[in-house]
């Protein structure tokens, strides 16, 4: 039935068994459906789940004003006051120097990855960056308390290493590969075109480098940037161990603060479920979240631009 | 080019060369050298705490001595479990983005959530741990519930990777296939996910070295400070490396510096060491590609 | 001239992608066991055309079709089973794809991706497949090679090979010959001849004489528009009805 000549259709499943083969397709495709929802349903759980431990104190008597601007952080006292503000005044310090230590850095090794190395420097670079990203925030902790903390001490003749200093090189040095990464992207996505173009009228290649490729990977950089700025406001054991865990609105780099996420992993595991200090715990959490999310969506948004140019 | 060689003009733009390919190459070693120097000491100070005895034993004496096996243990369940949890639906929500989805406000959701996934901090799913799965589904502090924790937050990696994954295999092999009559999943099952195997295991590996290494999300959702048995199954509390990390170098006194580091330099190379091969796994599917 | 009984009829035919027409109120028929010749440069709309016949255009993001399609009589917009249609018509595509698997893997995907498990029968479907598209004998000791390995002239005879193992009703093939050399070409040129007296045949060219040496009809496409279709040596003659197909096929332009 299958010689040279023959032109009839192939017959290959029975009716029944036809069916059954669509049937079991569609069951596939329906779970493949979920599972490419499933992200969307989690981000939403985690904000709902988070937010539902934080209700009952956030519209039941927390003075929001006190939250945000007060530093005094008593909750345990039996005149409990939630001041916040020590504690986002030292997330915002660790944040902020760990980014005048990482941008330059990232920016600067993301350059040169992209545009001054080529083979095996390239790939082994890459390499290490990768195996930056890859220490685990607990083990970077570890090497602030044991490395850094001496360290500082004698530099700066301090009587505590455990700083905004120190949490800030650990940060930094975390959310380098982030912005290497993206940085990197962001730089391969500019057209080669414009690397030629300028060489072939004698540009140097850091020429054009500042003054073709930057510009043209504005937005791609900055995103780098800001998904560098989530992960250091979001990192949570490094800065626990790391910068000297009291609560204080700093004056100096040398300092040491309590940030906000430290502060959720050191009280949590003391407070009764359902007090108010539990519930506080959870509006921090709240705030961290939207904080975040705002800044991830900024940089997307950026991403999207570069992409659809 | 000889001409304009030895010009002031040319000669400044030379030097100018220089100046940023020494300060980008400083940055960079900057970068490089703090890793070398960091895994140098824990190599340094670790190394002669490890031994079997260190590694198959339990701590004794309050966690001032003895071994780390049940914190080795209890981080073997939480990647197992997670990873049993986050595998296939990872891959499945890539199999949906590459080769169904198509460009709409759903896709740009998705894709939204997932980037804000990956960036909530590790604290805030802690938190949701606690509120989801150990409160509201009532699983309680367990291995179960830590693991699940684990791997929402690990998904973003395995999606990400595993969606590079099969994009790089060649739309006309899809064409190719829907041409002589295959289905989209018959397509996807025998050519598409048979090519990008290599790359998803990728992803799945590193997701494994990212739930090993973490700590936030499992300190209160089911890893314990210290537990005197090995877990048995996904309702028990378990040890696990990097909560014993943390809570023998800032939460008991007088713990021997060769544990300590002991303790940090198997994680580090436990990670480092998962890494390491999904690199290798990647260079060599890059030089075995079948197309 | 209208053909009777036609094998395929697009009537009214219209393809946009986003808000770029590709093809524009193409009427067209296409008789049983024919050749038919579509020629036209490039990004006229001949591509569209055959996507348009096997439902893959579907899948390509904002592409949108109205108007008429016939097989048989049969409407292709409402068939159900998208699959089945697939397997009435074969598709050469212009570069040749070996499927990442063995030779043999590569032919016998198609019967075996719809339903045919019997060895015996897979291993006649192979061979009659692999002698049909004149490839047999080069690789009849090897059929456990991979596919992606053969040279670009095998290649395109396993993409043939593999495009008539579900023993399809139509053959479309879009100009298969860009990629290979002129005795390969030749060779399948034979081979369509040999086959067309089991199947109808839509030949997309950018080679206007193969078209000449083949085609039973020509149809000219121009920027989405049917300029002309008409028996081959009209349409090559002194006096095609339209002007610009005697300035394309003497080579005035395109």
């Amino acid at each position: 039935m299958d010689d040279p000549g023959d032109n009839t259709r192939l017959v290959g499943r029975s009716p029944a068994r036809e069916r059954l083969h669509r049937a079991t397709e569609l069951v596939i495709e329906t779970v493949i459906r979920v599972c490419g929802v499933s992200a969307v349903i989690f981000v939403f759980g985690i904000f709902y789940f988070v937010f539902r431990e934080a209700a009952p104190l956030l519209f039941g008597g927390l003075d929001l004003g006190q939250l945000l601007t007060s530093s005094a952080w008593y909750p345990d006292s039996s005149n409990p006051r939630y001041g916040a503000f020590a504690l986002i005044a030292g997330t915002l310090s660790v944040t902020l120097l760990a980014m005048l230590i990482a941008v330059p850095l990232g920016l600067g090794a993301a350059v040169f990855v992209s545009e001054f190395c080529t083979g095996r420097t390239k790939e082994i670079l890459k390499i290490v960056i990768e195996l930056l990203a890859a220490i685990p925030s607990v083990v970077w902790g570890f090497i602030g308390l044991v490395i850094l903390n001496p360290v500082i001490i004698d530099l700066f003749d301090t009587p505590v290493g455990l700083n905004i200093l120190n949490g800030a090189i650990l940060l930094a040095l975390m959310s380098v590969p982030i912005m290497v990464s993206i940085g990197e992207d962001a730089l391969k996505a500019v057209p080669d075109a414009y690397r030629e173009a300028a060489e072939a009228m004698g540009a140097t290649r850091w020429q054009v480098t500042w003054r073709v490729l930057l510009p043209a990977a504005r937005n791609g950089l900055l995103a780098a940037v800001l998904l560098g700025v989530g992960r250091a406001v979001g990192e949570t054991m490094a800065v626990l161990m790391a910068t000297g865990h009291s609560v204080n609105v700093p004056d100096s780099p040398l300092d040491s603060v309590r940030t906000i996420t430290a502060t959720i992993a050191a009280e949590l595991g003391e407070t009764a479920q359902g007090s108010n200090h539990y519930r506080v715990l959870f509006v921090l959490g709240s705030l961290l979240f939207l904080i975040t999310f705002l800044v991830n969506l900024t940089a997307d948004l950026v991403i999207r631009g570069v992409k659809k140019r | 080019m000889g001409v304009f060689a030895t010009s002031p003009e040319s000669r400044r733009r030379h030097r100018s060369q220089q100046v940023a390919f020494a300060v980008l190459l400083a940055m960079t070693v900057l970068l490089v050298l703090p890793v070398l120097a960091i895994l140098g000491m824990l190599v340094w100070r670790g190394a002669p705490a490890l031994s079997l005895e260190f590694l198959f034993t339990a701590p004794v004496r309050g966690m001032t001595a003895g071994g780390i096996w049940p914190a080795i243990v209890g981080t073997m369940w939480l990647v197992g479990v997670s990873l049993a949890i986050s595998a296939p639906i990872g891959v499945l929500a890539a199999v949906y983005l590459n080769e169904y989805a198509r460009d709409s406000w759903v896709t740009r959701v998705i894709h939204l959530a997932i980037v804000n996934l990956a960036g909530v901090p590790s604290i805030v799913h802690a938190l949701f741990g606690v509120g989801a799965f150990v409160l509201f589904f009532r699983f309680g502090t367990s291995i179960l519930s830590a693991s699940l924790t684990l791997a929402i937050m690990t998904l973003p990696v395995i999606i990400a990777s595993t969606k590079e994954a099969l994009a790089a295999v060649p739309m006309t092999f899809r064409e190719a296939c829907w041409n002589v009559g295959a289905s989209r999943w018959q397509t996807i099952w025998h050519v598409v996910l048979p090519n990008s195997i290599a790359g998803i295991l990728t992803g799945i590996i590193l997701q494994v070295s990212r739930a090993a290494g973490e700590t936030a999300p499992i300190l209160f959702t089911g890893a314990a400070v210290f537990v005197p048995f090995l877990p048995q199954s996904v309702n028990d509390q378990c040890m696990a490396l990097s909560m014993h990390l943390f809570t023998i170098s800032t939460q008991v006194q007088s713990v021997p510096q060769s544990i300590t580091y002991g303790t940090a330099l198997v994680l580090v190379l436990l990670v480092v060491l998962v890494n390491g091969v999904s690199i290798v796994i990647r260079s060599r599917i890059r030089r075995r590609r079948k197309w | 001239m209208v053909v009777k009984h036609a094998k395929i009829a697009f009537r009214d035919l219209r393809v946009r992608y986003g808000d770029k027409t590709a093809l524009e109120d193409v009427s067209l028929e296409v008789a049983p066991n024919e050749i038919l010749g579509i020629i036209g440069p490039a990004g006229s709309g001949k591509t569209s055309l055959l996507r348009v016949l096997n439902r893959t255009l579907e899948q390509t993001a904002g592409a949108k079709v109205t108007g008429d399609v016939r097989i048989d009589g049969e409407d292709v917009y409402r068939m159900r089973d998208v699959s089945r249609l697939r397997r009435r018509i074969g598709m050469v595509a212009p570069l040749p794809v070996g499927l990442p698997m063995s030779i043999y893997d590569n032919v016998a995907f198609a019967p075996r991706m719809a339903g045919v498990t019997d060895r015996k029968r897979l291993e006649v479907i192979v061979e009659r497949c692999l002698r049909q598209a004149a490839l047999w004998d080069e690789v009849e000791q090897r059929l456990g090679d991979l596919g992606t390995k053969l040279s670009g002239g095998q290649q395109q005879r396993l993409t043939i090979a593999r495009a008539l193992s579900h023993s399809p009703e139509i053959l479309c093939l879009d100009e298969f010959s860009i990629a290979i050399d002129p005795v390969t070409t030749m060779r399948i040129e034979e081979v369509l001849k040999e086959l067309r007296k089991h199947m109808t045949i839509l030949l997309v060219t950018n080679l206007v004489q193969q078209a000449r040496r083949l085609a039973d009809r020509t149809a000219f496409l121009l920027l989405g528009e049917l300029v002309e279709v008409g028996p081959t040596e009209e349409v090559f003659g002194r006096t095609p009805r339209d002007r610009r197909t005697f300035e394309y096929v003497h080579g005035h332009f395109g």
